[in-house]
């Protein structure tokens, strides 16, 4: 009999991989991956805010991530300094500032490491409820702005002349993907979300026709990679985290050299 | 006259102390076309970001007219590699519609054989007969085309040009067309406006030809190498050829001889509009 808490871990991540597929698509598409990066960075915050106020940590980072992201909304419209600045300047500055809060909460032994590479083993049945809830959420109101949201990514000028209404469209993304990235740290790290996002998604562009096969391609291949990742982590005791973004790219390095194969078999026949 | 389709009031803009529009005020009637015309950097873009939608003006109004349907065709699309896009998806990209009936659009335009292919894999002018084949579908009142031959050969764009002159008929829609390659443009059109971050002048092609503004903006040279394509003669040599940046008003020469209304070009399959 499986033991609960790899049930969980496999439940869990899984779950998650799934929801990151499409997400992942489209931050690789929108090049929103340092803008990922950015968003992770800010959840440390959120933790020691958790810690600090009382509330459930959980709570915490979704809510610093959600502010995070439309604090930078706004920053992005500020021309005179570049975006990468304005999310580089914000990362580090609530990186750092996450850090010296956690100094002040007394009596609380934060594991930092937990939250910088992730602990899928620790995860409990609320941390998964969570996830379904929040994931079912995300991956609804995703599926339900696909069609815009994909036209805006072609072309802004055009979803714009069309009618669909670009501005709402790039925050509600946005913040779905604050709500993402915040569910996701408690499994792979403040470090690592970004590769569990991005990897599986950039595995998939190489055997995709369409945006629709990448988005699939990606939830399978993140999967895989959290199915892998465990089984490392539970055979040759690796920390779980790194092990999913070593599968993860394991998984894209195979998908490299196994794309041009593909190519000349189908080419072929 | 009947109301516009879409119209600019006053449009004021400025990036950071520049000025990109300056009361800038267009109307777009139904049927007509409206060709657009300035040197690099006039905001020809910008202000059709503005009337989309897509730039908040710092003031002034764009009104829209109620369930107006726009067909816009940029420059040029760039399709990042990184997106996997067939042609059929993205002719379905904003509405569902059906295999048969994107092959029968990309057939009208030439491209039927693309329609399995990579976007990112076009060439240019693959790639706008694709975007002319969308707003076939699309079926909008008003087609905006950001200078739509950019990025093709000379004999392509004569042939984009025809293209975009029977969808016009077709889908019986106004045009605003961006342009600053002024040879082809200038005898398909009924109305040009001359910009540079604010209307310098506008009217029938010939009108704005004669039009100080005008000449002046793209300089002499510049000017009269439309002249080539018309069946006229009246080289007034009298700046010294420099490209004026701005609108500097030059009065010095008469503009209203409104004497040849026959604007024909020699460029095979560039008849006029009627």
């Amino acid at each position: 009999m499986m033991d609960d808490f790899l049930f969980r871990a496999i439940l869990g991540g899984v779950l998650l991989a799934v929801v990151c597929g499409p997400f992942g698509a489209f931050i690789v598409w929108r090049r929103m991956a340092f803008f990922g990066d950015m968003l992770a960075h800010t959840a440390l915050l959120g933790v020691a805010l958790g810690l600090l106020i009382g509330v459930d940590i959980r709570i915490g980072m979704i809510a610093t991530c959600l502010v995070a992201a439309l604090l930078l909304s706004y920053g992005q419209r500020q021309a005179r300094i570049g975006s990468d600045t304005v999310l580089g300047m914000l990362a580090h500055s609530t990186l750092a500032l996450g850090m010296v809060a956690l100094a002040f909460v007394q009596g609380v032994a934060v594991d930092l490491m937990a939250y910088l590479f992730g602990d899928i083993l620790a995860i409990n049945t609320g941390d998964i409820l969570l996830l379904a809830v929040g994931g079912a959420f995300a991956f609804c109101v995703l599926a339900w702005m696909w069609r815009p949201l994909l036209a805006l990514t072609v072309s802004p000028e055009i979803a714009a002349a069309e009618g669909i209404p670009v501005e709402r469209l790039r925050l509600v993304f946005m913040l779905l993907m604050a709500l993402v990235i915040g569910m996701a740290i408690k499994i792979v790290g403040v470090l690592l979300i970004t590769a569990l996002l991005i990897v599986p998604a950039a595995s998939a562009r190489f055997f995709a026709r369409t945006p629709e096969q990448m988005a699939i391609g990606a939830g399978l291949f993140g999967a895989a990679s959290v199915l892998a990742g465990i089984a490392l982590s539970w055979h040759v005791d690796t920390p779980a985290g790194p092990s999913i973004v070593i599968s993860a790219a394991a998984i894209f390095i195979l998908s490299a050299g196994f794309a041009p194969v593909m190519r000349k078999l189908t080419s072929g026949a | 006259m009947t109301a516009p389709l879409i119209e600019g009031r006053d449009l004021v803009l400025s990036f950071g102390n520049e000025r990109v529009l300056d009361q800038v005020s267009l109307a777009i009637h139904p049927g007509e076309i409206i060709t657009l015309i300035g040197p690099n950097g006039a905001g020809k873009s910008t202000l059709v970001k503005t009337l989309l939608g897509l730039q908040k003006p710092d003031s002034g109004e764009v009104v829209r007219k109620q369930g107006l349907a726009i067909g816009y065709v940029p420059q040029k699309l760039a399709i990042d590699q990184v997106l996997p896009m067939t042609v059929k998806r993205f002719l379905t990209l904003t509405r569902s519609v059906s295999r048969a009936e994107c092959e029968g659009v990309l057939a009208q335009v030439g491209a039927g054989h693309v329609i399995d292919a990579q976007m990112s894999q076009l060439s240019g002018g693959e790639t706008q007969r694709v975007m002319l084949a969308r707003t076939l579908l699309l079926r909008p009142h008003l087609l905006v085309l950001d200078e739509p031959t950019q990025g093709v050969d000379v004999s392509g764009q004569a042939e984009l040009y025809r293209l975009i002159d029977e969808i016009r008929h077709e889908l019986d829609c106004a045009v605003l067309m961006i342009s600053h390659d002024l040879h082809l443009v200038m005898a398909k059109t009924n109305q040009v406006v001359c910009f540079n971050r604010h209307v310098c002048c506008h009217g029938q092609p010939e009108t704005v030809r004669q039009h100080p503004e005008y000449r002046s903006l793209f300089g002499v040279r510049e000017a009269d190498a439309i002249g080539i394509y018309t069946h006229e003669h009246d080289h007034e040599h009298d700046l010294s050829g420099h490209v004026v940046a701005g609108c500097g008003h030059d009065h010095s020469h008469d503009h209203h001889h409104h004497a040849h209304d026959h604007v024909t070009t020699v460029k095979e399959g560039a008849e006029t509009n009627q």
